[in-house]
């Protein structure tokens, strides 16, 4: 039986003469918790899940064939939508393959703007990845709390660019615009009251039984199987393996800010489970709080973008950069042949890694488990797809 | 009823009509009002005010445009979905599809039959009250068997097989916890264990003895189960299987299971009040039949929804639990307290047949005493985030 190129057999597995057959569902591409367009096609013997084949391509959009036709600058507002969550950071990789390229180097406060807005863009990102995951999981509150807070966070990014989900605020050189007049007494007057907040979410969930024994155990991935499987951010990070982008290839300011990189720890349950890669992100979000309050103290005054010309023409070469996003290492490859039109550009997202993973642990565990497993890695299907 | 139906007849209104044919209509009538002027309105206006409490505690208003202060979203919802096309999948049962509706809300409707609203509304007062009610309630699982295998697809499927095994497994300590009170009354008749209580809260089964507080707790556990509530909404967890088995039903039979579900809430209630905290007991503040019996009614009515609400707030704050863990839940934890109760219970009543006055004093003492500390602990987590109580959506 084929059913959309997959080869699918249905086993007979016979007991004492009771013939029983295995369940083949489809998790398909309009569901409501499948984070996006992703589709899998799921083996189960009754809520026993034997497989779960990811099939994925619903939501591609040839973003990266686009940049070959409308030029180095006329692709940045396409970068939003590799991965509409986290823009900001896509903004940032293309922003610096592009330079890396022209050899464009980015003025001080330039390099402060990106990392502000990359940091409140991780946080609102975050908060997105925890409010679903729990919703997922049955408690429908604290999802309409973390959109509270994201969407003070879309208020703020709104004064700084313009939007609040494709921003478009990056360019290459530097960013579009100096922060607004009142910005940062109102970031630090949203982290003051957006920092207690996380214990209340500890509270209410880190805590709670139910929570816990949903997340606890489910889906472990060992530190090898995750470096193999190539995981990255904060699903690598869970399973124990200390590797941030901005740590050890450090780019832009990372170098000048003090800020620690969350590892997971087994409160509950066992290194590198479902729960090891919810708490991280809880942590990760103070962090980000606590570099952006660094940044405001250690801006220099000064432009925030080197001048560079409307016909941009790298010389012809390629180049490859990292960028911790909040999904994790995204890679942004692009190779010049001398024109105003990158000849090859290639984004290599966490996302798409961690669906590969899906169908290995997704064996032996039950149907409830398989949407606590997409929503703990943080999958997003604008990135799996592109 | 039958007496002044009978003066009816012999005044001559119904000339030339049996008098059992009188006497069926008058049923089928008294039914309707029943039906259509409390039952549907109680499920619908449940629904408006689970969206407004769930609301408020996400920080945020729900529905407050149809009407004053939103209260007729409820109806505005019920036409919608009663205008809307009703589709049986083409590959559906589609004699079982089009008749699980009507099998979940009978389950639902009949229980209203023994439901003790005061000393005298009650359409039946059953010898065998509170028995008649667990098994009519137990209906639904046939309706949602039959709902999740007619749809043909496999996700309802799985939630219909849920749901029974659900609700089937959480009869068990349903059942023993009800039986304690048994126990203690010597009676299923609803009316006498409200009788055998009193109006004050150190008169209610629920401080009676210790074995009773905990009883109540598992009752509860168990009838959110049988509601699926949750956090035993698994059969129809919408973040896994789109509705679970409801996922095929538009129109008017989804609205029947909609209304069932949000109905059962107002049942489950009711049958905790009548059990343990004390029905519809009031003072004896007058001699006047009607007014008492309004104050009855009233009481019974806030006490339950007390329950209702209750149970909102639940499912807004907890999320929900996975089958295996569920069954575990049930089978290896709730099963035991419950025989632990009842066989404590039986010993209790053995030693003390009218019950352990100073034991049920000190137990309503510290009924209350937990009360308070909870409220407590509610005001000091309030104080402690600096959350907005007025909250406006301007600012």
């Amino acid at each position: 039986m084929s059913l959309a190129g997959f080869e699918v057999e249905v086993e007979q597995v016979g007991q004492q003469g009771l013939e029983t057959e295995e369940m083949t569902l489809n998790m398909g591409p309009q569901h409501p918790s499948t984070h996006g367009v992703l589709r899998f096609v799921v083996k189960a013997d009754g809520e026993v899940m034997r497989q779960a084949i990811p099939d994925v391509g619903y939501l591609h959009r040839s973003i990266e064939k686009i940049a070959e036709k409308v030029g180095w600058h006329g692709f940045m507002p396409y970068t939003d939508r590799v991965d509409y969550v986290a823009a900001m950071f896509c903004n940032q990789g293309w922003g610096m393959v592009s330079e890396r390229l022209g050899d464009i180097a980015v003025p001080k406060r330039g390099e402060y703007c990106r990392v502000i807005a990359a940091e409140l863009n991780r946080i609102a990102s975050h908060l997105l990845s925890v409010g679903t995951m729990v919703l997922d999981i049955g408690a429908i509150t604290p999802f309409f709390h973390a959109f509270r807070e994201r969407e003070k966070i879309n208020d703020l990014i709104e004064q700084l660019c313009g939007a609040r989900l494709t921003y478009n605020y990056m360019r290459i050189g530097g960013v579009a615009w100096d922060l607004p007049p009142d910005f940062i007494e109102k970031v630090t007057a949203f982290l003051d009251r957006f920092e207690p907040m996380l214990a209340e979410y500890h509270d209410l969930i880190s805590v709670n039984k139910l929570y816990v024994e949903r997340c606890a155990g489910v889906a472990v991935i060992s530190p090898e199987e995750a470096v193999n499987y190539n995981l990255v951010g904060p699903n690598l990070r869970a399973s124990g393996v200390r590797y941030d982008v901005r740590r050890d290839e450090p780019y832009s300011v990372y170098p000048e800010l003090e800020f620690d990189v969350p590892v997971g720890a087994a409160e509950h349950g066992v290194l590198g489970d479902s729960y090891a890669r919810y708490a991280i992100r809880i942590r990760e979000m103070k962090e980000s709080a606590r570099i952006l309050r660094q940044c405001f103290r250690q801006m220099p005054d000064g432009p925030v973008i080197t001048k560079v010309p409307r016909k941009f023409k790298p010389p012809a070469g390629d180049a490859y950069i990292r960028v911790e996003s909040a999904r994790g290492d995204m890679g942004w490859y692009a190779v010049s042949d001398g024109t105003e039109y990158p000849y090859r550009c290639k984004v290599r997202t966490g996302s798409f890694a961690a669906m590969a993973i899906i169908d290995k642990v997704s064996q032996g565990l039950m149907l409830a488990d398989l949407v606590t497993v997409i929503a703990s890695l943080d999958i997003v299907a604008p990135e799996v797809d592109r | 009823m039958q007496a002044f139906l009978d003066q009816l007849i012999a005044d001559g209104y119904f000339a030339g009509v049996p008098p059992q044919l009188v006497y069926a209509i008058a049923i089928v009538a008294a039914a309707a009002v029943v039906i259509f002027g409390f039952v549907l309105n109680v499920a619908g206006v449940t629904t408006f005010i689970e969206r407004r409490v769930w609301a408020r505690i996400q920080s945020r208003i729900g529905p407050n445009r149809v009407g004053p202060q939103g209260i007729l979203q409820w109806l505005a919802d019920g036409i919608k979905l009663l205008m809307k096309e009703e589709l049986v999948p083409a590959a559906a049962d589609a004699t079982l599809f089009k008749l699980a509706p009507y099998v979940v809300v009978m389950g639902f409707v009949a229980a209203f039959v023994a439901m003790p609203f005061s000393s005298v509304l009650i359409a039946a007062d059953l010898n065998l009250g509170i028995l008649y009610i667990t098994a009519v309630t137990s209906l639904v699982v046939v309706g949602i068997l039959m709902a999740g295998w007619a749809s043909n697809n496999k996700w309802s499927l799985i939630g219909g097989i849920r749901s029974a095994a659900q609700i089937v497994s959480y009869e068990i300590p349903a059942a023993l916890s009800i039986f304690t009170i048994v126990l203690i009354t010597g009676t299923l008749s609803m009316q006498s264990i409200i009788k055998a209580q009193g109006w004050a809260p150190w008169d209610w089964f629920l401080f009676y003895s210790p074995f009773t507080f905990v009883s109540f707790w598992i009752l509860f556990t168990a009838l959110l189960a049988e509601g699926n509530r949750t956090p035993f909404d698994l059969p129809e967890a919408e973040s896994e299987l789109v509705a679970g088995f409801v996922t095929e039903y538009s129109g008017a039979r989804y609205l029947f299971f909609f209304l069932v579900e949000w109905g059962n809430l107002y049942v489950i209630s009711a049958i905790l009040v009548t059990l343990f905290l004390g029905g519809w007991q009031v003072p004896h503040v007058t001699d006047n039949p009607v007014l008492l019996n309004l104050l009855q009614f009233v009481t019974f009515f806030v006490k339950s929804y007390f329950g209702v609400i209750l149970m909102m707030w639940i499912r807004a704050t907890l999320p929900r639990i996975r089958v295996d863990q569920l069954m575990s839940t049930c089978w290896k934890y709730l099963v035991p307290m419950a025989f632990v109760n009842f066989v404590g219970t039986a010993v209790w009543v053995a030693i003390w047949p009218n019950g352990n006055r100073p034991v049920w004093i000190a137990m309503t003492v510290l009924g209350f005493a937990l009360l308070f500390y909870f409220f407590y602990r509610v005001e000091f987590h309030r104080r402690r985030s600096g959350a907005e109580l007025l909250f406006s959506p301007f600012s």
